[in-house]
């Protein structure tokens, strides 16, 4: 598993990259009530923000974690956006990216790393 | 940003594992492990202890305390009985909500509660007004506490059995173990509760007691937030402030009978003229509830709009968000008056899409007072 500094983990499943948030930061939002999820084979730029997630308090969006196409979203988390508490790393993915070059994941952090981060 | 003043029951919130936020000049909890939804409930279903000590308590005192603070709000408080305790509005010369308060009256002396951010304001506002002969005391050696819930009547009345027999908005001093509580049964949620002044000497003493209560739990500004919302209750610095009427938001019973036209002591308070005159032929806005059609929540600051393509903002949502017992998200306007009927669809315009939402009558939910 890699880590971005927004708190985005990213898994590799076969040719494509697993995103989802981090239980740090499924804490740091409390209850998630709402989840908006970007359009299938959009293409997204690192940095857009392609999704919302909306907790009792606050709204705030989940940026692209790098340069690609989303071919997948998890829609179980617009019906039950409280996953992202429940099974954040888990169950509570919110889309898969196709990424030209898988090594660019060699710039993120891993899980060491990320500890080191937060800490 | 200036130096945040610390709570008396720092040290508690510490210890409960409380999320600290800062808030209008205060270091606050926002909320507890058990998080936000998790409290909101608890409240609903049993009892939660909130600390308001970041709240403003101020005393008046002398006869005339009650005619001479008409000068500045609506309220009848001539006709405030002794034990008793009434919602007022500051207002200003155009009308407008400079802030809300609770005034309780206890003999002569009147003892208010003010909003945190405009504490200051308020006591320059009593000072520059209030007649030599009336002595302001801003009360700063008391905490306030808050226990709201269907629940919070057995806990308190294990720790005090009299104040089983208060009755909504009565206003009394009690003993707690040699301790004065200025207790009175109100609240800021919807439930049936209580919210208690006590000397900060004994507050830690007296929250640990009541947390010891069965059905007591923490709970912070966070669900304080959603209760006071779900239940309509208005908060300054979002759905009022000078820019709004006590009418335009739907506070026109914050003005007795007294001081309207008829009445023994008609008018006589800043911005009487615009106020009454709303009051007779009603306003051109006001204060709506809103529910969302869909899932998102309409934050405070999205745009209304009459129709799907309207060009123009017809008004503003004030206060929104997720409603944890109505398990959806709800939301306060101001609107056009014409609009505020419940059953009307308007749009509301979030990230550059246009949401329907459905007027609603408020509260949104029955309030539990113990009338």
């Amino acid at each position: 598993m890699k880590y971005t500094e927004e708190h985005e983990w990213l898994r590799v499943d076969g040719d494509l990259i697993v995103v989802g948030i981090t239980e740090y930061a499924a804490k740091q939002l409390g209850d998630v009530v709402f989840v908006e999820l970007p359009e299938i084979e959009s293409q997204v730029a690192k940095g857009d923000e392609v999704c919302v997630i909306e907790s009792v308090k606050a709204a705030s969006d989940i940026l692209a974690p790098l340069e690609g196409e989303i071919v997948e979203v998890n829609e179980a988390l617009v019906d039950n956006p409280a996953l992202v508490n429940e099974d954040p790393t888990g169950e509570a993915w919110f889309f898969k990216l196709k990424i030209d070059d898988l090594s660019v994941l060699d710039t993120l952090m891993d899980e060491d790393e990320y500890a080191d981060f937060i800490a | 940003m200036a130096d945040l003043q610390h709570l008396p029951l720092a040290a508690l919130h510490a210890e409960l594992g409380a999320k600290m936020t800062p808030f209008a000049g205060w270091e606050m909890p926002l909320q507890y492990p058990a998080g936000v939804m998790q409290e909101h409930l608890h409240c609903r279903a049993h009892a939660a202890l909130f600390d308001v000590s970041h709240m403003g308590q101020v005393m008046l005192r002398g006869p005339g305390a009650a005619v001479a603070l008409e000068a500045l709000v609506g309220a009848d408080l001539v006709g405030l009985a002794d034990g008793r305790q009434r919602y007022a509005v500051f207002t200003d010369d155009a009308g407008g909500v400079l802030d809300d308060l609770m005034v309780a009256r206890r003999g002569d002396d009147l003892f208010l509660v003010v909003n945190a951010a405009n504490a200051d304001a308020d006591v320059a506002h009593l000072r520059a007004h209030l007649p030599a002969g009336i002595a302001l005391e801003v009360v700063r050696d008391r905490a306030l506490i808050a226990l709201q819930g269907p629940q919070a009547e057995a806990a308190l009345a294990a720790l005090i059995p009299d104040a089983a027999a208060l009755r909504f908005m009565d206003a009394v001093v009690l003993d707690w173990d040699g301790a004065a509580l200025w207790v009175s049964r109100s609240g800021y949620t919807g439930e049936d509760g209580y919210e208690i002044s006590v000397p900060v000497a004994r507050a830690e003493a007296f929250a640990r007691a009541l947390l010891a209560q069965p059905g007591v739990a923490p709970a912070g500004l966070g669900a304080r937030d959603s209760l006071r919302l779900e239940a309509g209750l208005p908060l300054h610095g979002q759905d009022i402030d000078a820019t709004v009427s006590p009418i335009e938001a739907g506070l026109a019973f914050s003005v007795g009978r007294a001081r309207r036209p008829g009445g023994a002591r008609p008018g006589g308070f800043p911005g009487a003229g615009r106020i009454l005159h709303e009051l007779a032929h009603g306003p051109a806005r006001a204060r709506a509830g809103l529910l969302p059609e869909g899932r998102a929540p309409m934050r405070a600051g999205t745009l209304l709009f009459e129709s799907e393509d309207a060009t123009t903002p017809m008004g503003h949502v004030t206060s929104g968000g997720f409603g944890p017992s109505l398990e959806r998200p709800v939301a306060m306007g101001l609107m056009p008056t014409r609009l505020c009927v419940p059953g009307t669809r308007v749009y509301g315009e979030v990230r550059g899409r246009r949401l329907p939402a459905v007027v609603a009558a408020l509260p949104f939910r029955a309030p539990g007072y113990r009338k």
